[in-house]
């Protein structure tokens, strides 16, 4: 396997439009011709089901869920970016570029990063244009706030459900075309292998999640489009049903994983309560706008946080990063407020919390304005904790949420598969090794509006494929495997429930391969894994049948999956001797604590091949040049 | 005429209900005013029931204007009534299997009894009708002499209470379907959605004390 | 706390079903209502009985998946809160609850608690959108939105299509729904030309789904976990007979049949 990036020449900032202009088009009248099937129905997925659609490909579109309007991407709360510069407080699509390669600690591609960037004021035009309620100022035109430690305001927000607006506004075209026929809606269908045919993807295999009915279904071009893998940890601010199946069965067939050990972890979640947690709730990054970050200055202090003084608090980040406070980028608030639980500080239940404190906003804004900016926020952590933030300050502990590995793609969103194309979260993304808060939905429909369509015409015009059915022998064969492993999972019938095992895989991956790791400890991790993974094989039970509906099966399928990923990440993380971005090494930091890059070693993408379950990943490397943004060690000091 | 594509869908039938339901309001209303008349003794009463039948005088014929009226009112009725069937039928079959309990929090006792409140309202006016403008259950009918045909029904004590418990009901109906009609045909702009409920509750009561006062007053002697 | 659960047991569509009734121990006052039934899954797999199906993914009160009658009130007895956000805190020890699915002819049960309501995205597609093909868009501040209708129609468009307000409406009426994304669309400049073919079309297709009629019981805006307000109907009614008066049904087959 050779990784050809296919980044055009020229400067940076005019690669897109000659890529454009030297893209072949696919004859209008024969692009009907062409059925196109995209998995997934999130933000990438909806808006590229859609495009492609309005474009005149025959559109065939997956979700597990019963309504693709359902898709995780649902959840996002803070907002998009965009390089509108409306506040003209300095925004420009250079800003945003360098910003998000420096964002992403130089381990992500310039030429995406930048057609990303010049693309994100598209999209706003888009979303407002499908009716997306976005905040508006009295004038009537658009707000925005700074997010996620931009010195900036280009975030744009429909309150606290920018996700939720921009889905719907997806969704809804999607829908439109779903009405005239142009795309076929396949929900509660999953995809559980992709096939190849003359090394090309033809096709994909899925379970109808009602009946349990496997079927193939052939085109000329297959769109992954899956989502993020953050669920490895089993709690994290994922929805449950995110997976890496779908990008994992593919990596089985050919497809190189880049950076899967760039996994973020958010800094401002609601602390696990109890044993039962089944999921961790994300309270958004805008919170540190107005929130203060704190814990005692006395380990164990069990206190309540009224009766601790002012003398007494530590508000770390305004003491550690005087320029940044409250508003350092993710990894480095998260770690932070790690090491402060670690050290002693934490407080809440089990210590494993920080106060994100609210008292000198609602004094400066008063209870009105700081409703006005975060109502809906103390609401959901009213529900969940029975604390009224208004009053108590909100404890919040890092938790898996975003990640920046995934499937490697070219400048043209194609996998190493040919005909295979992955955008949104299930890519490796241009996020490098850290994402800036409000930029993935940018990605997403980046990818999903307006450079796939684009970009998957130019496969299609030039690719020579013959015609071939869901008949075809290829698909018989993996239909077998796909049953075969059905009934492996059904057969074992052992001890233990898919989530016990879910669980302390997810317990494993936090200690060993969470916010920060070391050699020793992921090279545990690797046989801890191993070994889990056999007893899961041995030991676990799965009830029901496989041709029903049958929510067992469906998390065991994962699981298997889960586990069989994990090594990889591991393994990406011990090769990685550096510290950059959402990857922290232990042995890598400098004296402060601070992350230490290596660019002289490790100043590339790292895609890894699949050779089989118990044989070691072969690593392939795409060498990052960073011509535009000079390499700049990351510091928020 | 946009009364038939109307008619296509649920929701265009509920329109036509309210409308329908308005135009029997205000029947109802006009209905009491005329009725009240009967405090001012037989004179009055009966030269108002007279009246009915010759508005319109000279241009129009004895009672002509009158059957304008019946037969718009006819028309209201039958349509309410279709309307009201056909919305209840379909709602029924939109929930098969019914629940081990719902819990209702919002809706009121008057909007849950629309239906029935319908149906004894169509058989209260079939009574009322064979009772006054037929005479046929009136123990003494004297065409004309409306004054007297009322009393005759009213002295008797049962007559007379089912009137009451009746007009309780077209109360009930009217105080929902009034709210309901604000609801159904968009007036809820504000400030309407704030006083609404309070002024179909107000006139409700207002029509229901105005009838209900006249059985009373049969009973009571104070009309004789 | 112990709690008794009575859950709704349904093999499939075709099966009939029942309430089987359930012992849950140890139940922690931070737990969320689904976690309980994780609980119980858990327990039921154990024994080698099937789990009970229902429908969850964000667990954090947004994607709409979730979704059953506890006691009888849709996402349960908390104002404003969908199953998935209801925390056991709000129940006491030995409570016994009953838990079915959303009843209505539109909704099918698929199995236990797990319902299709696919009935929801075909209304969407008569109509629930504003057409833009991509790339087309004006530039986004050049049409101004006052601020007041941004607001409003932002809450209407907060609904998340879980069907409670079918669940708790006497008639099984899809009134709510229909009228929060008539009304989102409908209150923004830029829903406007296609405002009286929308509301047409969505509402034959909710009759064609087999959903109620609304009679203005106001149930649905009592389990709303949006609290979408039954003013939206109101709106969708006089947009409804606007139309309707434009003679708007004709134009819309017309636009059916491909011509204007
Ligand atoms: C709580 C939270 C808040 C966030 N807030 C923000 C924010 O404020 N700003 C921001 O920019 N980003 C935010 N993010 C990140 C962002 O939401 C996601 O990265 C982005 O939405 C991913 O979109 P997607 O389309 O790539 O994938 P998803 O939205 O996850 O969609 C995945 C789709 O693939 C389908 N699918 C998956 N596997 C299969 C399979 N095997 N077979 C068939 N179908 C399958 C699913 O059904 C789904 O339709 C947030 C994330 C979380 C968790
Ligand atoms: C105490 C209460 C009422 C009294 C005393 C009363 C009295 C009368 C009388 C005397 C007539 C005959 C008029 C005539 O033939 O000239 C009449 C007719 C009628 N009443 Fe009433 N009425 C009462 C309540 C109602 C109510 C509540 C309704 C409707 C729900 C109603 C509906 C009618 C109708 C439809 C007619 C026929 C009118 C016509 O001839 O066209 N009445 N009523
Ligand atoms: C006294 C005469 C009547 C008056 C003034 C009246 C008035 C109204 C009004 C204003 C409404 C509200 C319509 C809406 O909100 O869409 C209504 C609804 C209704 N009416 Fe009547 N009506 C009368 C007689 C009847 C009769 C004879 C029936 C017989 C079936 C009936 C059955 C109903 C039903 C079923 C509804 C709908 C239920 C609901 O909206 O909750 N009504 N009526
Ligand atoms: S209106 Fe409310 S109850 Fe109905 S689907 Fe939308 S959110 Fe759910
Ligand atoms: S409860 Fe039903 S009757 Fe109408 S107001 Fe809500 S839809
Ligand atoms: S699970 Fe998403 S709303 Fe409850």
């Amino acid at each position: 396997m050779e990784l050809r990036a296919k980044v055009p020449g020229g400067p940076v900032d005019r690669k897109w439009d000659t890529h454009r202009f030297e893209m072949k088009l696919v004859n209008p009248a024969n692009k009907r011709k062409y059925h196109v099937i995209v998995v997934g129905s999130g933000l990438a997925g909806a808006s590229a089901a859609a495009s492609l659609a309005e474009l005149g490909y025959a559109v065939s579109c997956f979700c597990f869920q019963d309504s693709p309007r359902r898709a995780h991407s649902i959840a996002a709360q803070g907002g998009i970016n965009a390089a509108k510069n409306y506040q003209n407080d300095g925004d420009s699509v250079w800003r945003l570029f360098y910003d998000t390669v420096k964002g992403g600690d130089f381990r992500s591609r310039e030429a995406n990063v930048h057609r990303l960037a010049q693309i994100s004021v598209a999209i706003i035009d888009q979303c407002v244009a499908q009716g997306v309620p976005f905040a508006r100022e009295y004038g009537g035109l658009l707000a925005n706030r700074s997010f996620g430690g931009a010195q900036v305001s280009r975030t744009f927000y429909a309150r606290g459900q920018t996700g939720q607006q921009l889905l719907l506004g997806a969704y809804q075209a999607l829908e439109r075309q779903i009405g005239l026929g142009t795309v076929r809606m396949y929900p509660r269908a999953e995809m559980l292998d992709v096939v190849l045919i003359d090394g090309r993807a033809r096709g994909i295999v899925v379970r109808d999640l009602v009946t349990g009915r496997i079927s193939s279904h052939a085109a000329e071009a297959v769109v992954l489009a899956t989502g993020g893998y953050s669920n490895v940890y089993y709690l994290s601010t994922n929805a449950k049903g995110c997976n890496v199946t779908a990008t994992w069965r593919a990596h089985k067939r050919g497809a190189a994983f880049a950076n899967p050990c760039f996994t973020q972890i958010h800094p401002t979640c609601i602390p696990a309560a109890g044993e039962h947690q089944s999921k961790l709730t994300l309270m958004s990054e805008s919170l540190r706008n107005d929130g203060r970050i704190w814990v005692p200055t006395r380990k164990g202090d069990t206190r309540g946080p009224d009766a601790i003084p002012a003398g007494e608090r530590d508000y770390y980040l305004e003491r550690m990063y005087p320029s940044f406070g409250n508003l350092v980028p993710r990894d480095v608030a998260s770690r932070r407020a790690k090491d402060m639980c670690d050290a002693g500080f934490g407080v809440g239940p089990g210590a494993h919390g920080v106060y994100l404190d609210f008292r000198d906003a609602v004094e400066r804004l008063g209870r009105a304005g700081v409703g006005e900016r975060y109502g809906n926020l103390f609401e959901m952590y009213e529900r969940i904790t029975g604390e009224n933030p208004y009053d108590v300050p909100m404890r919040i502990y890092p938790a898996p949420h975003y990640t920046m590995g995934g499937l490697w793609v070219d400048y043209n969103l194609m996998s190493t598969i040919d005909g295979l194309h992955v955008i949104g979260e299930a890519n490796f993304s241009d996020h490098g090794a850290n994402r800036l808060g409000a930029s993935a939905l940018m990605q997403g429909l980046a990818d999903g509006y307006f450079i796939l369509p684009y970009t998957i015409g130019d496969y299609l015009a030039q690719a020579k494929l013959a015609k071939v059915e869901a008949s075809h022998a290829a698909f018989r064969q993996v239909e077998r495997e796909v049953t075969d492993r059905v009934t492996r999972l059904l057969a074992v019938n052992g001890a233990r429930t898919v989530d016990s095992f879910h669980r302390e895989l997810g317990r494993l991956m936090w200690d060993r391969c969470g916010m920060s790791r070391t050699r020793e400890g992921l090279e545990r991790a690797l046989e801890e894994v191993r070994a889990l993974r056999e007893r899961f094989w041995k030991d676990v039970r799965v009830v029901g049948a496989g041709e029903d509906f049958n929510q067992s099966l469906e998390k065991a399928g994962r699981v298997a999956d889960f586990f069989e990923f994990a090594e990889l990440m591991c393994e990406d993380a011990v090769h990685r001797e550096e510290s950059c971005g959402a990857h922290f090494r232990e042995e890598y930091q400098t004296p402060e604590g601070e992350a230490r890059r290596d660019d002289g070693r490790f100043s590339y993408v790292a895609a890894w091949e699949y050779t089989g379950v118990d044989s070691p990943p072969r690593l392939h490397k795409e060498p990052l040049a960073f011509e535009s943004v000079h390499l700049a060690q990351r510091s928020y000091t | 005429m946009p009364a038939l594509p109307l008619a296509r869908s649920l929701v265009g039938r509920k329109i036509l209900m309210a409308v329908t339901g308005v135009i029997l309001f205000l029947f109802v209303v006009g209905h009491l005013l005329g009725n009240l008349k009967i405090f001012q003794g037989p004179e009055h009463f009966n030269a108002y029931a007279e009246g009915l039948r010759t508005i319109g005088a000279p241009f129009f014929g004895r009672g002509q204007v009158l059957w304008v009226a019946r037969v718009i009112l006819l028309i209201s009725v039958f349509t309410h009534i279709w309307a009201a069937i056909t919305v209840t039928w379909a709602s029924w079959k939109a929930r098969p299997i019914g629940y081990h309990g719902l819990h209702l929090v919002e809706t009121t006792y008057a909007a849950r009894t629309m239906r029935w409140g319908g149906l004894i309202i169509t058989v209260y006016v079939i009574y009322h009708l064979l009772d006054f403008t037929f005479g046929r259950v009136n123990p003494s009918y004297v065409p004309g002499d409306v004054y007297h045909n009322v009393l005759a029904s009213f002295h008797s004590w049962s007559v007379s209470a089912g009137y009451v418990a009746c007009l309780l009901v077209v109360g009930l109906h009217i105080y929902h379907g009034l709210w309901s009609a604000f609801q159904t045909l968009g007036l809820h702009r504000p400030p309407v959605d704030r006083w609404r409920r309070g002024l179909a509750g107000a006139i409700a009561l207002l029509i229901t004390a105005g009838y209900v006062a006249i059985p009373v007053a049969v009973l009571g002697g104070l009309v004789r | 706390m112990n709690l008794v659960l009575h859950v709704w047991r349904q093999a499939n569509g075709a099966a009939s079903g029942g309430f089987t009734r359930y012992e849950v121990a140890e139940v922690g006052p931070d737990m969320s209502f689904l976690e309980v039934l994780d609980v119980l899954n858990e327990g039921l797999i154990g024994r080698g009985e099937e789990p009970v199906a229902f429908d969850h993914d964000c667990r954090e009160g947004i994607c709409g998946s979730c979704g059953m009658v506890i006691n009888g009130r849709p996402h349960g007895p908390n104002a404003a809160t969908t199953a998935c956000q209801l925390h056991m805190r709000h129940f006491h020890d030995g409570q016994e609850i009953w838990v079915e699915p959303w009843r209505a002819r539109a909704f099918p049960v698929i199995k236990d608690l797990v319902v299709d309501r696919g009935g929801f995205d075909r209304i969407i597609q008569a109509g629930g959108f504003i057409t833009v093909r991509t790339g087309s868009a004006p530039e986004a501040n050049a049409i101004p939105v006052p601020k007041a209708a941004a607001d409003l129609a932002m809450d209407a468009a907060q609904c998340i299509g879980c069907g409670a307000c079918v669940a708790a409406c006497p008639n099984a009426s899809a009134m709510l729904f229909v009228a929060a994304k008539v009304s989102h669309l409908g209150l923004l400049p830029q829903g406007q030309p296609e405002r009286a073919a929308r509301v047409v079309k969505m509402v034959e297709m909710m009759d064609a789904a087999g959903f109620g009629a609304c009679t203005n019981h106001g149930e649905c805006m009592a389990a709303c976990p949006k609290e979408i307000s039954i003013d939206f109907i109101a709106r969708l009614n006089r947009d409804f007979i606007k139309a309707v008066i434009s003679g708007q049904p004709s134009d819309v087959s017309r636009a059916e049949q491909g011509v204007g």
